[in-house]
């Protein structure tokens, strides 16, 4: 029956390709959703941080005397005062100091208003008394107020005054503590991993060994905080709320992940690589070096740079160390104390004023661009490292 | 130099002539052989010939390819192994406490089932192992070596333009060829094969089988195959395995043609196995 056109049908066919199709669409929705997760968060957390980037100026005319450089708050009158920084008018006599010419005249300059009349400007909920305001947008009508680069937050460290503040010193301090972070972490964990991958008898202490290990990458990260105060702090009296002390913290943490990592990296290596060594009578270190290892480094490297990642923006351990402390000035040393990013972000979050709230958001941006630099960085050594042999 | 080679070839020729007067080259005495409590070889005795290729045969799980692991020592890397009895190549003990196990494995070195070149260039995949032992200084020396090591493989003409390609990019037929080369730049005495054309075209068997022809001229070969054609094509002697024991060692013609034992009939006729 060559036309029969029974011939290739199976009853459950329509049932089974709906179960297909069903199966398809439920994963299909859980990327969907998560997707749109993430869209959400960057798009809320940009709309909330991208105002820090600009602060507002106002044109007026400062008075500049010998009075000034004793007390700034002179030389500005009235309403001028209330809607300047204070922080610019502390500034002000070494201003003066840099322009001697300026002395016994009025200067029309660019000063920078105060947090309250930035938030006004940028249009948000802002505490500026009425008056204040009809000043500041009379002001405007004059083209006397501008937004500029916010080149504060760029280069200062943390200040009690909002417009005042910012994050160069938490991003100096993360960089100090992410090096200490790298260079004990690192080391260690792929040497850890080659020893018990590589050379240690298969016998019940490496298999307890392992276990504790693979435990360890699980424990909740704070206890690796207290684990950090007990030892080098109080133990060793490393100075507390460095970037030294924070990134042994942070190695702890990262250890147990590098390790496992690199020991899954090692193991995929194919074992005839290792054979092919011995059939040559080449040592066990020397096949490991030069055949095992390079064929194992993108692994190691993806997982190590992964969990620095991790590292990077974890707050919960530093606390305990201190490294949550304020601190307005970057760190000159490893041994200075200082801030990181996400615990400078912590303390924004936790503050009343509303112009914190926009450089809480505009630090998570700063931290998200430096996770997915190092992340650009991880893909490029895979790369670079991952020649097809 | 004409002198000693008129010796050798005279030698040679001495050899072929009779065979009795061959020299032995490794030598087993009472080898036993556990995996934990299994005992996988029960006291082989086996004496190995100079510059002849001996053939080791038999069904899965003989114990053949495990008797070729022991004359390395590749064996000493399962944990579980334990192995007694006398290897001597030379005459000199392999398994003395005394001795380094990489030291044997320079001597008596190996070709794998799996091409298994590094990966890296076809160059350093040859050169590496020389440069560690010493046996060469890097630069001209090496180039040299190399070249030598690749023309004894038969591998030179074709690759000699490529030499920095990775050694993975050849073809599988190929690849084999570049581990025998590896493992002749090292220049052992004995050459171990544990089924090197068993994953292997036809063409790329023959011309592994005619290189193995080559080598015999300059060292001895113990070659594990499941092929019994080609033990008969190539090998001067043979030995058949069968559960841990070693059955029968004769000269191929007489095994293949006129085997002693019934066992080893059963199964060149293909009654088993």
């Amino acid at each position: 029956m060559p036309n029969d056109k029974n011939y290739f049908y199976i009853p459950q066919i329509k049932k089974r390709n709906q179960k297909a199709t069903l199966f398809k669409a439920t994963t299909l929705l859980a990327i969907i959703f998560s997707i749109s997760f993430l869209i959400f968060f960057l798009v809320d957390i940009v709309r909330a941080g991208y105002p820090a980037f600009t602060q507002t100026y106002i044109q007026m005319d400062v008075n500049i005397n010998e009075e000034v450089v004793e007390n700034p708050y002179s030389a500005l009158k009235g309403k001028n005062l209330k809607i300047a920084s204070r922080a610019w008018l502390r500034d002000l006599p070494n201003l003066i100091k840099e322009n001697p010419s300026w002395m016994n005249t009025t200067q029309t300059l660019w000063v920078l208003a105060n947090s309250e009349v930035d938030q006004y400007v940028k249009g948000k909920e802002s505490r500026t008394h009425e008056r204040e305001r009809v000043y500041v947008d009379e002001l405007r009508a004059d083209g006397k107020v501008e937004r500029k680069f916010n080149t504060i937050f760029m280069t200062t460290g943390d200040s009690k005054i909002p417009e005042n503040s910012g994050i160069y010193a938490s991003i100096v301090g993360t960089v100090l503590t992410i090096i200490v972070t790298m260079v004990i972490a690192f080391p260690i964990g792929v040497m850890t991993a080659i020893y018990l991958e590589e050379f240690a008898p298969d016998n019940r202490w490496t298999q307890v060994v392992e276990v504790n290990i693979n435990n360890l990458a699980a424990i909740p990260s704070i206890l690796f905080g207290l684990l950090g105060l007990a030892i080098f702090i109080n133990f060793f009296g490393v100075p507390r709320s460095s970037p030294l002390v924070g990134g042994m913290t942070l190695a702890l943490m990262c250890l147990p992940v590098i390790i496992v990592s690199s020991k899954a990296a090692l193991k995929s290596v194919p074992s005839s690589i290792r054979q092919a060594g011995f059939g040559l009578g080449l040592t066990k270190w020397q096949i490991v070096r030069d055949h095992v290892l390079p064929l194992a480094m993108p692994g190691i490297m993806t997982g190590s740079i992964i969990s620095i990642a991790h590292a990077l923006g974890e707050t919960a351990p530093l606390i305990i160390v201190g490294m949550i402390a304020f601190v307005p000035d970057a760190a000159t040393s490893f041994t200075d104390a200082s801030t990181v990013l996400p615990a400078q972000i912590f303390t924004w979050a936790g503050m009343p004023e509303k112009a914190y709230l926009e450089r809480t958001a505009a630090g998570i941006m700063v931290l998200l661009v430096v996770l997915l630099s190092l992340n650009a960085v991880a893909v490029y050594l895979r790369r670079k490292f991952e020649r097809k042999w | 130099m004409t002198m000693e080679n008129g010796f050798i070839q005279h030698a040679l020729h001495a050899q072929e002539q009779d065979s009795t007067q061959e020299s032995i080259k490794v030598q087993v005495k009472n080898l036993n052989l556990f995996y934990g409590e299994k005992q996988a070889l029960n006291s082989i005795n086996m004496d190995i010939y100079t510059k002849k290729i001996t053939a080791l045969i038999g069904p899965s799980g003989c114990g053949k390819s495990t008797f070729l692991r022991c004359i390395n020592r590749m064996n000493d890397l399962v944990p579980s192994c334990r192995v007694e009895g006398y290897i001597g190549v030379d005459g000199h003990d392999i398994y003395d406490k005394e001795i380094d196990v990489v030291a044997v494995r320079k001597r008596v070195g190996m070709v794998f089932q799996q091409p298994n070149p590094f990966p890296k260039s076809i160059y350093e995949n040859i050169a590496y192992a020389p440069i560690m032992h010493d046996i060469v200084k890097k630069g001209k020396e090496c180039d040299a070596l190399v070249e030598r090591a690749l023309r004894g493989a038969n591998l030179w003409d074709e690759v000699k333009d490529k030499l920095k390609d990775p050694g993975t990019a050849l073809s599988g037929g190929q690849q084999q060829r570049l581990c025998i080369a590896r493992a002749i730049a090292v220049e052992p005495d004995v050459i171990l094969m544990d089924e090197p054309t068993s994953a292997l075209d036809p063409i790329s068997t023959e011309k592994i089988e005619n290189l193995m022809l080559d080598l015999k001229k300059n060292y001895t070969i113990i070659i594990v195959t499941h092929n019994m054609q080609q033990a008969a094509r190539i090998a001067d002697y043979t030995a058949f395995f069968h559960m841990g024991n070693l059955i029968e060692y004769s000269d191929a013609k007489t095994l293949f043609v006129n085997p002693k034992e019934k066992k080893t009939e059963d199964y060149i006729t293909g009654r088993f196995g």
